[in-house]
């Protein structure tokens, strides 16, 4: 039999085009599994609003509900709390609420919809935290002039009675306040509001 | 086809068994590499004859690694991965299952245990200079490792569901939340969910028991071979293989067996020894081997309060701590020395044209991008940097023994440095610990960035052509 000489330029044609179809499908024999790990449908479901019930809620507390696994604080403020919020606008970073982390109609001085009733997502804007409150003003480790908020026992960010976030703070925003609206004078409906139907 | 032929397997030491002993072994030989492998790896790998106590805890760490395996399989028998029962499991574990509390104790200490040889290990490298050329690779793939160990524990630690439990995970995995663009998605995409959740505990369990030990196990033998290949390093960082005898073996040179495997084995018996004082008197630690805040069932509406995270981890934990706007400003200023140094010092035109690009792209973003990530990016890159130390080490000699004052300096620097920026990791936040963070994060990578300079500058001892005892 004569000696077949190998054709180079096809053998490397061949090498090339079995390499990037052999690639691709590998690529795309990965696309299952990447998905496999984003939440399912039974996950993304278990979003919907709850409601709480504030008549109970006396001037200077706060209760806590669940709303998307997340914990959900409703503070009473009393007309003092209010006062030192006002007296804070030089010590934390956004006393203006100017970055998008509350509703349009949260977007004020006290970030709320009436001034007395704060509602905010109890998660550290920094890592997850679930900060604890610290309403009394006195001197604490953390701060000796501290006026009264939360504080984040994980990386130290402090928070005011608006959950605006402390200048130099390991946490970059002020604490988010999630869609919301009153149902009436005493019920609270977290996770859906007037403007629109769904959750944002 | 016949076997191969080779020569029969000799074993006159077994006495009236050495027939049909030596018989068994001449037929796997001639079916299997067990002779040559056994030679290459054991009665004919020659290790420097100088080894001191620094060189138990490679051993060390493989014993642990099979005590992890061992005792993870048996714990796995009983454990059940899912939030509603996952923290029961573990009690019923301690309480019910024979002997659990025994097993489960023995998995907890061991982490703690294999951090402490890990870390021993480490260091031993770093003083006698283990990583230099031709050893890159050994410590690369060792590197790599101690990243999967870290992955590893950080799974594991998810897995008993408690509050440390819960909250540990909920901070970790926010870290890639903070990267630009992708994080939010990132973090979705790594739990399984919008918030830790049963989803996230069912993936860790599958990461803890199958994908990242197989990797371990994976990057353990590519350790060992790629040691095997070039020798082991020695207190003295000799090469022992740059002076052999007539049969080419090395003069400083012994078998690993039987010398080494009956010195480790008096290292494992110390260990063990160790190791059950702490099991049977001490499993907790204080609360830092297992956090007392573990003890109570995860919730997700309440963050203990004060968390940290179990002490291997806290070093970096406190780094991320310390990167605070105020510290930005510190680090631009880091980085603007750290430029113009080598701009003025460096020799390499190379690195003089990196340094011109990178410095100010480093300081715009440090503009751009918020204090938050920064914290991340350090802690990352505190771990990272190790891989570095091959080409950050200029010195002409591998070993401190031959190392000048700064050098030395420089190392003891560091390891203190280290442990206080451990010891900050456990505590609560207060300004003092902040800044002595800061001071430590900025004497961290200092130790690092600035070893090129150091090393080259120093009066270095002369090396001797043959290993000292």
């Amino acid at each position: 039999m004569a000696e077949q000489q190998p054709d180079k330029g096809r053998r490397c044609m061949l090498v090339a085009a079995s390499t990037v179809a052999g690639g691709v499908a590998t690529a795309a024999a990965g696309v299952p599994f990447v998905a496999s790990m984003f939440p399912s449908e039974r996950a993304k479901a278990a979003g919907a609003p709850v409601e709480a019930d504030i008549s109970q809620l006396a001037p200077g507390e706060r209760m806590t509900v669940e709303w998307r696994g997340k914990p959900v604080w409703i503070v009473r403020r009393t007309p003092e709390m209010l006062d030192t919020i006002k007296k804070n606008a030089d010590k934390v970073s956004d006393p203006a609420s100017k970055k998008d982390m509350q509703p349009k109609y949260a977007t004020n001085e006290m970030r709320s919809i009436k001034p007395e009733y704060l509602v905010l997502v109890g998660i550290c804007t920094h890592l997850g935290c679930s900060p604890v409150e610290k309403f009394q003003a006195q001197a604490e480790a953390f701060a000796s002039d501290w006026k009264g908020g939360f504080y984040c026992p994980c990386h130290g960010s402090l928070f005011d009675l608006a959950g605006r976030v402390y200048k130099n703070k390991p946490a970059p925003d002020n604490l988010v306040v999630p869609p919301h609206k009153f149902l009436s004078e005493g019920k609270i409906l977290i996770g859906e509001d007037a403007s629109d139907k769904g959750a944002a | 086809m016949a076997a191969t032929k080779k020569e029969p397997v000799n074993v006159n030491w077994a006495g009236p068994l050495n027939a049909p002993l030596g018989g068994l072994l001449t037929w796997v030989d001639q079916r299997f590499p067990l002779m040559s492998q056994w030679k290459e790896h054991l009665s004919e790998y020659y290790a420097p004859k100088n080894f001191n106590f620094w060189y138990y805890f490679g051993s060390l760490a493989m014993v642990v690694l099979v005590l992890q395996i061992v005792t993870g399989i048996f714990l796995v028998m009983h454990y059940k991965p899912s939030a509603a029962e996952a923290f029961a499991s573990v009690e019923y574990i301690m309480r019910d299952v024979p002997g659990g509390w025994l097993i489960r104790y023995m998995h907890s200490t061991g982490a703690s245990a294999f951090f402490i040889v890990i870390y021993l290990h480490m260091f031993r490298g770093l003083m006698y200079g283990s990583y230099r050329a031709p050893r890159e690779l050994i410590w690369i793939f060792g590197m790599v490792i101690y990243l999967a160990l870290m992955a590893e524990a950080f799974f594991g630690y998810l897995l008993p569901w408690g509050q440390m439990s819960f909250w540990g995970a909920q901070v970790i995995v926010n870290l890639f939340d903070a990267l630009p663009i992708i994080g939010p998605d990132l973090s979705t995409w790594v739990r399984g969910d919008f918030v830790v959740s049963d989803a996230t505990l069912n993936r860790f369990f599958a990461f803890h028991v199958i994908a990242i030990p197989l990797a371990i196990l994976g990057l353990v033998s590519a350790h060992i071979l790629a040691l095997h290949e070039v020798g082991s390093n020695n207190p003295d960082g000799v090469e022992i293989k740059q002076n052999k005898n007539a049969q080419g073996i090395p003069v400083d040179g012994i078998p690993f067996f039987p010398y080494y495997v009956v010195k480790d084995a008096l290292g494992v018996v110390v260990f063990a020894a160790v190791f059950c004082a702490i099991l049977f008197f001490m499993p907790e630690m204080g609360g830092y081997f297992l956090e007392y805040n573990n003890f109570i069932p995860a919730d997700p509406l309440k963050t203990p309060p004060h968390i940290a995270p179990v002490w291997y981890f806290t070093p970096y934990y406190s780094i991320l701590r310390a990167t605070t706007e105020d510290f930005m400003w510190v680090l631009r200023a880091g980085v603007v020395a750290y430029t113009l140094l080598i701009l003025f010092t460096s020799r390499g035109c190379l690195s003089k044209l990196v340094a011109v690009m990178a410095g100010p792209v480093v300081l715009i973003a440090m503009g751009v991008i918020e204090a938050k990530v920064w914290g991340v990016v350090l802690m990352g890159v505190a771990t990272l940097i190790f891989f570095l130390m091959p080409w950050l080490d200029k010195s002409p000699v591998k070993s401190i023994r031959y190392k000048g004052t700064l050098s030395r300096w420089a190392l003891t620097i560091f390891v203190i440095v280290f442990l206080t920026l451990g010891f900050y990791g456990t505590q609560p936040v207060t300004v003092a610990g902040t800044i002595i963070s800061q001071v430590g994060t900025l004497i961290y990578f200092a130790f690092f960035l600035l070893m090129p300079w150091y090393t080259q500058m120093e009066q270095t001892h002369p090396v001797p052509d043959r290993v000292t005892m």
